[in-house]
């Protein structure tokens, strides 16, 4: 056989790598190796039958996957390998030149995103008005994470210190209200300042012990303090009542009117017909004002300068002990605003759900809010947002994938899989932005020109 | 040029560093476990002065920069910060005595920074610091870095947040100040047109800019810059004296640098003190310090003779010995044999290898490079005061004695007193010590010696005592003290001189005579850790230790192969049981 191309696909300028013969050659060698090691797992089928094993020739499988392998490989190779132009260049110059296309498109996707949060209630009501109040509910859960999302990130993002152990804010919130409620009577606008401050309170409390941890200890640390808040209001039964949780916490009112059936109610009032989907809307734009005040003042504080000292203690924390910031303040600082809007978020966790218990404050909370910081890019507040729709809504999208069924056959159940595609995607993202969705950063102050930084020179932080 | 410069002119006796000290470190030692890295280290940092702060690596120069910065907590010592002139003596002692951090008065204050934590060394005391490994907030641009060091005032004016949070224009204006301020450091650095790029971006030597631009923005009273040439080409050295001298000048900071490039150490500094293993060997005035045979021993180290086979170095070598010639010629000949220059001119033909007699004096070489051009380039009313003084000083013999009386009138230690007392004291001194090994010879020397007595003229001021020694060798010339690991041509040569010429003669020392040796060598505790006495004893029972075998086979550029003298024989082991 003429050697007419290498076998690198890198040629020389003498080897013609495009020819045809080569790409031939090659996916021939492939479609060996394939039915070599396919014969075994694909060609050879074990029975049991009546007296041990019967062995079954499966040859028409057998050459289906030798053919899949060449045509699939010969493909590759002409398109891809082995020709001076590849399909895929576009694509990877597409990848590289992302970055600041990415954080143009966060700045407009920024407004759009607002604007359809703002009338997203009405959107549903009137497009899907049979599915509503599923939709809003699933917005209510979104907001909710997003704005969980940013509370932690002026932990992680911001001030680099990881913490595994953010559900327990979550939970101090959410039981300080339930509490309340349940022992001194307290409506839930009374309570959410309270609850928020007693996670700030809890946050300084833990933050104290990890001030000197670094890395993987100060997650470990954070992790098991998450785990004690769970474990000490699943025990403390006479207080918190343990396992049973805590039902019949208050709905929110609005100034004072219930959103009920009937007299007094807020439909009665306004003189308009009672509709279950009003508490929905009216829950949806409590969170959407939560996240709005959690947004609008980490927004502030980064430009403020206990904003940059966090940054800069995530970027180096000797230097910033060398210019007279008191690292130690910083830190429960950071700790305390991020518990305190986590406090919120619980707080309004447990007026939604009616009942909490410690179930729903187990160490998966914490690894889904991470995940959605780290997934959207530490510091970045549009990375949350998208993040936060990707996982909570891509989630409960991936329950209805009906249609799969009708390609994989009926015994195909899609819900078995959502996790499987779920994780998949997780790995295809982080393999494509190993910084996150949107992991340039923005100057907080600027002079002449604002030029967006590069994740390569902004540092992680401690326990990365 | 300013107020400071005054006093240094004009006072005869006391120098500004001492007069008017910014800083105080007194009695400092810090210990690592075992380990000594900075022992008893008293000196003073002049207001309005650049101090250089040079010694060898692993001197303790660093670890010395985290006491005054915080960083390291000191084991002992007192480290005094002082806004406002004077030594505020009174001030000083009241706050020690009463247990507060600091205190800050209308003439000024006094800040105890061994009792302070790190960032509040930088915030009250006015400390600002850079480190060797530079460290900038790489991720943040140059203005925000610039904006971070200017944390507390912000924090103040943001109403610790909560203002800032609200929007109120006073942070707004306090916030526009700061950028102001920050523009008018990377003006003075050159970096204002990289101001919105991020630190990391930049190239080294902008990055060493922007960190002193750093630190000027917390509006430091005193600056501790880490190695700030280091990495630096020629012209950004250059730039970089001309930054220092601007900000001391025009800001009337005072500047404390840790720096290897003699350079610029030797064109910028007002005061220079030397470390060499966590102590002080030398402080005073950069030309005085830099002719300073201990610093030239210990700084460049004195058998590293590979360095000496450069042909420049030659040269220099060659042209000093001719100055010193002239030097000697009157000095006594104790006096002059210790010094560097003055043995350098004979051995050359002497030695058996080109390259050893020019030991000495090769260490000199690239400080006596520097500090030739240093007044030059300088210039100034005070150099040239200063350099007079000097001159005259070390006038016409350049003895050793007047030269560390000058050098250590910055210390506080019991060396500064017995060297103001003068030749009268030392010599007092020395008569004892020379007395007692007289005693012990013939328990310490098989061979019988010559009675004669080798004086060193200030031998008192060293800790310890002075082995005894022999005017002449034995019979059959004295050994090759090569042969012993640590010791080079150079102190071979230094050891003839306390007249130790034999194997058995450095078995024999004790731990107070290897006290005095190391004093008098410029190289406290190195005997211990090179083990000369067991070596010694080893050679002189005649056996071979690994390194002699070395040297024997002529694998040891730094010292000379052969054996010389009576060569012990095996048998005569018993003198070397000390």
């Amino acid at each position: 056989m003429a050697v007419s191309g290498t076998k690198t696909p890198v040629a020389g300028p003498q080897g013609d790598p495009n020819s045809l013969q080569a790409s031939i050659k090659d996916a021939a060698m492939a479609a060996f190796l394939a039915g070599v090691l396919g014969f075994f797992f694909i060609g050879i089928r074990t029975d049991i039958a009546p007296g041990g094993l019967d062995l079954k020739m499966r040859w028409g499988a057998w050459i289906i996957s030798i053919l899949i392998v060449f045509a699939g490989r010969l493909l590759l190779n002409l398109f891809v390998y082995k020709t001076r132009r590849p399909v895929t260049r576009n694509l990877s110059i597409g990848l590289s030149g992302s970055e600041s296309r990415l954080a143009q498109a966060g700045k407009v996707l920024k407004w759009g995103l607002f604007a359809f949060a703002l009338i997203l209630p009405f959107f549903f009501t009137t497009f899907f008005p049979g599915r509503d109040r599923q939709f809003i509910d699933l917005a209510i859960l979104i907001m909710t994470y997003i704005m969980l999302g940013w509370g932690l990130n002026i932990v992680v993002g911001l001030a680099g210190l990881l913490d595994l152990g953010y559900v327990a804010f979550y939970a101090v919130g959410a039981y300080s209200f339930a509490l309340l409620a349940q022992y001194l009577d307290f409506g839930f606008w009374l309570a959410l300042p309270l609850a928020g401050l007693l996670a700030a309170t809890w946050g300084v409390i833990l933050g104290f012990p990890v001030l000197r941890l670094r890395g993987d200890y100060l997650a470990i640390v954070t992790l098991a303090f998450g785990e004690i808040i769970r474990v000490v209001l699943l025990n403390w039964y006479e207080f918190t009542k343990g396992p049973d949780g805590i039902s019949g916490i208050p709905k929110p009112t609005f100034f004072g009117l219930e959103l009920k059936r009937g007299e007094g109610g807020f439909a009665d009032f306004f003189g308009i017909a009672y509709d279950p989907i009003q508490r929905f809307i009216f829950l949806y734009y409590i969170i959407f004002i939560l996240a709005l005040i959690t947004n609008f003042v980490t927004m502030r504080l980064r430009r403020l300068p206990i904003g940059r000292a966090w940054e800069a203690l995530r970027e180096d924390e000797i230097a910033c002990r060398s210019l007279g910031i008191n690292t130690r303040n910083t830190k429960l600082t950071a700790f305390a605003i991020g518990a305190m809007f986590g406090g919120f978020a619980g707080s309004f966790f447990a007026t939604r759900q009616g009942f909490i218990s410690p179930e729903s404050f187990t160490f998966l909370e914490s690894a889904i809010i991470l995940a959605i910081v780290v997934l959207g890019g530490l510091g970045s507040q549009i990375g949350v947002v998208i993040a936060a729709v990707v996982m909570i809504g891509g989630i409960e999208m991936l329950r209805n994938l009906g249609f799969l069924q009708q390609v994989f056959g009926s015994g195909f159940d899609p819900v078995q899989y959502r996790m499987l595609i779920f994780g998949l995607a997780m790995v295809l993202i982080m393999v494509w932005k190993p910084r996150g969705l949107i992991s340039t950063r923005e100057p907080s102050a600027v002079l002449k020109e604002k030029k967006r930084i590069g994740a390569d020179m902004v540092a992680q932080g401690e326990g990365h | 040029m300013k107020t400071a410069t005054k006093v240094k002119t004009t006072g005869d006796a006391t120098p500004n560093w001492d007069a008017d000290p910014v800083l105080s470190v007194e009695h400092l030692t810090m210990r690592f476990g075992g380990l000594v890295a900075v022992g008893d280290l008293c000196f003073n940092v002049g207001r309005g002065d650049i101090t250089a702060l040079i010694g060898p690596n692993g001197a303790g120069k660093t670890t010395v920069f985290n006491c005054v910065t915080g960083f390291y907590k000191p084991t002992e010592g007192r480290i005094v910060m002082r806004h406002g002139p004077g030594r505020q003596d009174d001030a000083v002692e009241a706050v020690t005595a009463s247990g507060l951090k600091w205190q800050s008065t209308n003439a000024g204050g006094v800040f105890l920074l061994e009792r302070m934590p790190d960032h509040e060394i930088s915030h009250k005391a006015k400390v600002a610091r850079t480190f060797q490994n530079i460290r900038l907030f790489g991720g943040m641009t140059v203005l925000e870095n610039l904006l971070v060091a200017q944390h507390n005032p912000l924090m103040v004016a943001s109403g610790f947040s909560l203002g800032g949070i609200l929007g109120l224009p006073s942070y707004k204006r306090a916030q526009q100040e700061a950028i102001d301020k920050a523009v008018y450091w990377l003006e003075r650095t050159h970096l204002v047109e990289r101001a919105d790029d991020p630190a990391a971006d930049l190239p080294y030597g902008d990055q060493r800019r922007l960190e002193i631009a750093r630190a000027m923005c917390i509006g430091p009273q005193l600056l501790c810059l880490d190695e700030p040439a280091a990495g630096l080409n020629p012209r950004e050295s250059a730039e970089l004296n001309q930054l220092l001298k601007y900000i001391r000048d025009e800001h009337n900071v005072s500047v404390l640098l840790i720096e290897h490039d003699m350079g610029v150490v030797m064109e910028i500094s007002d005061h220079v003190v030397v470390l060499d293993y966590g102590v002080k060997i030398a402080d005073g005035a950069a030309d005085a310090v830099k002719s300073d045979p201990k610093v030239i021993a210990a700084y460049l180290g004195v058998d590293d003779e590979a360095e000496i086979d450069v042909p420049e170095i030659r040269k220099d070598v060659a042209k000093v010995a001719a100055e010193s010639d002239g030097a000697t010629a009157a000095g006594s000949k104790k006096a002059s044999a210790r010094k560097a220059p003055a043995k350098a001119r004979k051995p050359a033909a002497r030695k058996t290898k080109a390259a050893a007699p020019a030991a000495d004096t090769a260490f000199a070489q690239p400080l006596m490079a520097t500090g030739a051009k240093a007044p030059a380039k300088r210039g100034t009313a005070k150099a040239s005061a200063r350099s007079q003084e000097k001159t005259s000083a070390k006038a016409p013999e350049k003895a050793r004695a007047p030269k560390t009386a000058k050098a250590k009138t910055g210390t506080t230690g019991p060396a500064k007193t017995a060297a103001a007392g003068g030749a009268a004291k030392s010599a007092a001194a020395a008569t004892p010590a020379k007395a007692k090994p007289a005693t012990r010879k013939p328990a310490a020397k098989p061979a019988p010696a010559e009675a004669s007595e080798i004086k060193i003229a200030n031998s008192g001021d060293y800790p310890g005592k002075q082995p005894h020694g022999t005017r002449k060798p034995r019979a059959g010339g004295g050994n090759n003290l090569t042969r012993i690991k640590g010791i080079g041509p150079a102190n071979e040569k230094k050891l003839n001189t306390l007249g130790t010429w034999h194997f058995d003669q450095i078995a024999a020392w004790k731990k107070a005579e290897i006290e005095w040796v190391g004093a008098y060598l410029s190289f406290p505790g190195r005997i211990e850790r090179e083990e000369w006495v067991k070596q010694a004893k080893v050679l002189a029972r005649g056996g071979e230790t690994a390194f002699s075998k070395r040297v024997d086979k002529g694998d040891v550029p730094t010292s000379v192969p052969g054996r010389r003298g009576a060569q012990p024989k095996k048998t005569t082991a018993k003198g070397g049981k000390a």
